[in-house]
């Protein structure tokens, strides 16, 4: 009893900054994302064995030049999706199970501000796997384009292009489906991408018609958009940004008009 | 101090004057609520105010309809007809939501977050929150603090979620059975923590299914059952002046030659099985009639009392005996 009188109860409502609520809810956002065993596995001990595994072992016809310079744009890629999809829309699935949504939704915390600290830490997350991926890589001999050039920048619109569209595509799933089904879907396309989307097998290994099929999926023009600038040392990538931007713009309509916060 | 300053022009420094009706207004203000899930109606033209600065107890059974009521205050909800004012604005009104503290039934913290971890980001959404670390202390929970929410006990969850919902300074609380689960060294601290906000100005409403809880707690009491309400006020006018004189005998008593012997204008009746009450002019007289024809009759009592009808008694006549 003697403890409450330390406390000054009386009413002295009102918001925090929007600033100092984002940071705090991506700050909590970060740190789940970072402690759950299962998030790891799959946004950095996956990508990582498949890069060291991949460069090291010829498990892989890449056609010319050295396997790293071909596997390590595609771990860049596959990082992304199981960040901003795979890892999200299972989070986001499970939180809006658990109530959590519902209750951010009773405290000054607007859903913009949610969906901002959502993306803050994605992208941290993100930046943390591009620095592990690229040191792994360089010490398998990568040397992206044989050395730094101002054609690698565009790497990282790619990225946030890539980032939006999986974003988008992950709430789309949590936002409507059940969490469980949430869980085995995101998964499953996870595996799916990861086998059709030329991270570690070539498109021009498919048939002709499959091929132009599988170019148009998010994970496909990343891997190449990036692969072209990374590796290849190709200019503008034009149509992987291009083909990005309609799968997000896409993804996050439809998300914002089906998604159910409770 | 708070209050309404009504000089013209002046308002002092610091103060914080909210222009329009929400100063004054009540802090909660239902008329004519309707909420349908299918073609069940969980709330059927429910009317009731709650005062500022006062603990308001929504009584009610399973089903009553209590938590609808309390998730449309909360905004949660969409009514589905009737007018529902909060501190006098529309609950959806995003401007309420600092000012409001919410405790829901259950659940709505990440299971993997740790308690004090958690605690300490809801805070950070509000310009002048109470320390986390404080509060924590106060509801018992500084070894926990590190725990993750699932696995914490059901008692340390709902203590949790109570110090979520007051650690933004709000003005008015809802907190939806706040002790359910809880065990009674838990229970007392809740119970302090209410009576402390009430005595710091903030408006409290909660819901409970505990008889002594909403006695001991709430300056207003409205039951309510089938969606409206069935009766509201002071726990000391639901439960009447009136005395009873109670006690526990063989069951089975002839009760008409009892109130032969008694008073005109006096009621006796066995509810349940074994169970006396004795209504009328309660006094000395009375007392002394009763034990005497149980002399005479051979009967032994058990726990003979004389007593004011509890918040239960009333509860159950209003609402019934038959569970839900």
């Amino acid at each position: 009893m003697s403890a409450i009188t330390t406390l000054d109860l009386t009413p002295r409502p009102g918001a925090a900054p929007l600033h100092r609520m984002v940071l705090a809810q991506a700050g909590a956002e970060i740190r789940a994302m970072l402690r759950n065993g299962e998030q790891l596995l799959l946004t950095m001990i996956i990508p990582v064995l498949l890069l060291a595994g991949f460069s090291a072992a010829p498990l892989v016809d890449v056609g010319g030049g050295r396997r790293v310079d071909f596997v390590a744009p595609g771990i860049l890629a596959l990082a992304v999706m199981s960040t901003a999809f795979t890892g999200q829309a299972i989070a986001t699935g499970f939180e809006r199970r658990y109530g959590v949504l519902r209750r951010l939704g009773a405290t000054p915390l607007s859903r913009m501000g949610l969906l901002l600290a959502k993306t803050v830490a994605v992208v941290a997350v993100e930046a943390l796997q591009v620095v592990v991926i690229t040191v792994v890589a360089l010490a398998l001999g990568w040397s992206p384009h044989g050395g730094p050039s101002l054609g690698a920048l565009w790497a990282v619109p790619l990225l946030l292009l890539g980032t939006a569209a999986f974003s988008g595509l992950g709430l789309l799933m949590a936002g409507t489906l059940r969490a469980e089904a949430t869980l085995a879907g995101a998964n499953l396309v996870y595996l799916v991408l990861l086998g059709l989307g030329g991270v570690l097998f070539p498109l021009d290994r498919f048939p002709g018609g499959v091929r132009q099929v599988l170019e148009l999926l998010p994970i496909s023009a990343l891997t190449s958009g990036l692969r072209a600038v990374l590796s290849d040392g190709g200019g503008f990538p034009g149509g992987p940004l291009l083909v990005l931007l309609c799968w997000a713009v896409a993804a996050l309509a439809l998300a914002a008009r089906t998604f159910r916060w409770e | 101090m708070t209050g309404v300053d009504s000089t013209p022009g002046g308002v002092g420094d610091g103060a914080v004057i909210d222009s329009g009706a929400g100063d004054t207004a009540p802090a909660v203000e239902i008329d004519g609520l309707v909420k349908r899930y299918g073609r069940t109606t969980a709330v059927d033209g429910l009317a009731l105010t709650c005062a500022r600065g006062a603990v308001t107890a929504i009584l009610g059974p399973n089903g009553a309809g209590k938590t609808s009521t309390i998730e449309i205050c909360e905004g949660f909800r969409r009514p589905d007809g009737g007018t529902v004012r909060v501190l006098g604005l529309d609950p959806a009104d995003p401007a309420l939501k600092p000012r409001l503290g919410i405790m829901p039934q259950a659940g709505g913290v990440p299971p993997a977050a740790r308690a004090g971890e958690w605690l300490r980001v809801v805070s950070r959404f509000y310009a002048h929150p109470l320390d986390p670390d404080a509060l924590l202390a106060l509801l018992g929970l500084t070894a926990h603090a590190r725990t993750p929410y699932r696995r914490l006990s059901g008692g340390q969850q709902q203590r949790l979620s109570l110090a979520a919902a007051v650690v933004g300074r709000p003005e008015l609380v809802f907190l939806d059975e706040p002790t359910a689960g809880l065990d009674p060294q838990a229970r007392h601290a809740c119970w302090d923590l209410v009576t402390a906000l009430r005595d710091a100005g903030v408006s409290v409403v909660l819901t409970t299914h505990q008889m002594d809880e909403a006695e001991k707690l709430a300056d207003h009491v409205v039951v309510i059952d089938h969606g409206r309400v069935v009766a509201e006020g002071t726990p000391s006018a639901l439960t009447g002046a009136e005395r009873q004189l109670r006690f526990r005998a063989r069951p089975g008593l002839d009760l008409e030659e009892l109130l032969a012997a008694l008073p005109p204008g006096s009621a006796a009746k066995e509810s349940p099985s074994g169970h006396y009450i004795i209504e009328g002019l309660v006094g000395p007289q009375l007392l002394a009639t009763v034990t005497a024809w149980c002399a005479t009759e051979g009967v032994t009592t058990e726990d003979l009392r004389i007593e004011r009808r509890t918040l239960e008694d009333v509860f159950l006549e209003l609402t019934g005996r038959e569970l839900r």
